[in-house]
């Protein structure tokens, strides 16, 4: 018989799939899911994808994500998809959208950018490649790689 | 076109925008060597502010300012003003730009310009940020090598030293990568140019990277020296062998092409020793004086 993985349906909330292997801890972070948290958090690690090979899957039962949160994901998970579920039903579902400039979500990797000191701005970056992913400070002008923008979330 | 327009990065400066002052850049010379006083920036005020200290290029924007019939005004001393008791930059361009025309700012901090263009309605005119962009001196530099040499075309360029740190060779790379150049990078290991810097430019520029000065002497047109700062070594006797194997003396000189030119943003230390000084391929005191030209055409561009 074919043994399969089974992660368990939610009632309601939300699914993040096609997240890269290995990543959705990550992804646990970024939605600052820890001990303190009361929801139901399921977590696949590597499970078989026809689209992707290999990949993880996060579903928080209560849960709906901000704009901002989906953004970040973005970043690290460009391939994701989102679907919010409501009584056992996809009733969305969209793919995560890396947007043409970040701001505001990660912090520049050079420490001596001016966005890290107490000036009134938020942090700002032109997506420069999409793959392999690469953000250009808008201020410092210096380009981030995936490792920097793992760090600096 | 430039008019209005604030000046951070060199990329703000587009290869037509360059052609047009290095043109006014002439003309300034010429009136400048006529000693006529000018008007053509009468009325108007520049606000200089120096976060870091600086000679050259505080005086340079100075001069100019005064040279076009403008007036500057200035903070004295950024640690005793406002500044210092932790108003943040964006409060003090907010009030810099109701008191003036033009902003000139110098910052240790990267990203420092394009904030200060951030908050004010006047343009502001980046005069080094950190260890970032220095676009006034990379206009300069180009402006000598084109007065000196006829054109920017065509040109071997040699850059030797801190090309790791020195951010008016991170600058000048980058606009020298909008001419057909053949460019050279000459320092040791520990002082190459930042990966970051070489991801920026167009694929297909013909950069080569080498340690070794004595291969470039012969082919090369310009010289662009720079200093290579003790600071930047934990060991010292490494610093003292570096010293040794880029400084440009005069047997290096003897070398090179008659019509070549050796260029240096100063201050100077070692890099090139003092009896070079009178041999006529130094063009470092010659570029130097061109930063007042330059700065008042970039001035009466932005302004005019």
């Amino acid at each position: 018989m074919e043994q399969t993985l089974k992660i368990s349906k939610i009632r309601e909330g939300t699914v993040i799939d096609h997240i890269p292997a290995g990543k959705a801890i990550k992804v646990l972070a970024i939605l600052k899911i820890d001990e303190k948290g009361s929801q139901t958090v399921s977590v696949g690690i590597r499970v078989p994808s026809g689209r992707i090979g290999s990949k993880d899957v996060v579903k928080i039962e209560g849960r709906y994500l901000e704009r901002f949160e989906v953004d970040k994901i973005s970043l690290i998970a460009p391939e994701a998809s989102i679907s919010i579920v409501k009584n056992y039903e996809v009733v969305e579902k969209f793919r995560v959208d890396l947007p043409e400039r970040v701001t505001g979500i990660i912090k520049c990797s050079n420490r001596n950018c001016i966005t890290n000191s107490r000036e009134p701005v938020p942090s700002e970056f032109y997506v420069s490649s999409k793959k392999p992913l690469v953000l250009r400070c808008y201020y410092c002008e210096r380009n981030m790689q995936e490792k920097d923008i793992l760090n600096n979330l | 076109m430039l008019k209005n327009r604030s000046v951070v990065s060199i990329d703000d400066v587009s290869k037509e925008d360059m052609t047009e002052i290095f043109e006014t850049s002439d003309e300034m010379s010429k009136l400048l060597e006529q000693h006529k006083p000018l008007k053509v920036m009468d009325g108007k005020i520049m606000a200089t502010l120096f976060y870091e200290p600086s000679t050259r290029t505080r005086l340079s924007f100075e001069s100019a300012m005064n040279r076009l019939g403008g007036s500057v005004i200035t903070v004295s001393d950024t640690g005793s003003s406002s500044i210092a008791k932790g108003e943040t930059l964006a409060d003090t361009i907010r009030m810099a730009e109701s008191y003036s025309d033009i902003i000139v700012i110098r910052h240790p901090m990267e990203g420092a310009a394009r904030l200060a263009s951030r908050f004010s309605s006047k343009p502001v005119i980046n005069a080094g940020d950190g260890s970032g962009q220095h676009p006034t001196q990379t206009l300069m530099d180009l402006y000598t090598m084109k007065k000196e040499k006829g054109a920017i075309d065509g040109l071997n360029i040699a850059m030797i030293g801190d090309l790791r740190y020195g951010r008016t060779v991170h600058s000048l790379i980058l606009a020298l990568s909008k001419f057909n150049v053949s460019i050279t990078l000459v320092s040791p290991q520990v002082l190459r140019i930042p990966e970051h810097i070489l991801a920026r430019l167009p694929k297909g520029f013909d950069v080569t990277v080498t340690d070794s000065l004595s291969e470039v002497l012969k082919k090369t047109d310009v010289f662009y020296v720079t200093r290579i700062q003790k600071e930047r070594f934990t060991d010292l006797n490494e610093y003292q062998s570096v010293i040794g194997s880029y400084s440009v003396d005069e047997k290096a000189v003897s070398e090179m092409k008659d019509d070549a030119i050796i260029m240096h943003p100063l201050p100077r230390i070692d890099e090139i020793s003092p009896e070079v000084d009178y041999s006529k391929k130094a063009a470092y005191f010659r570029q130097a004086a061109n930063g007042v030209p330059v700065r008042m055409a970039l001035v009466s561009t932005i302004l005019g």
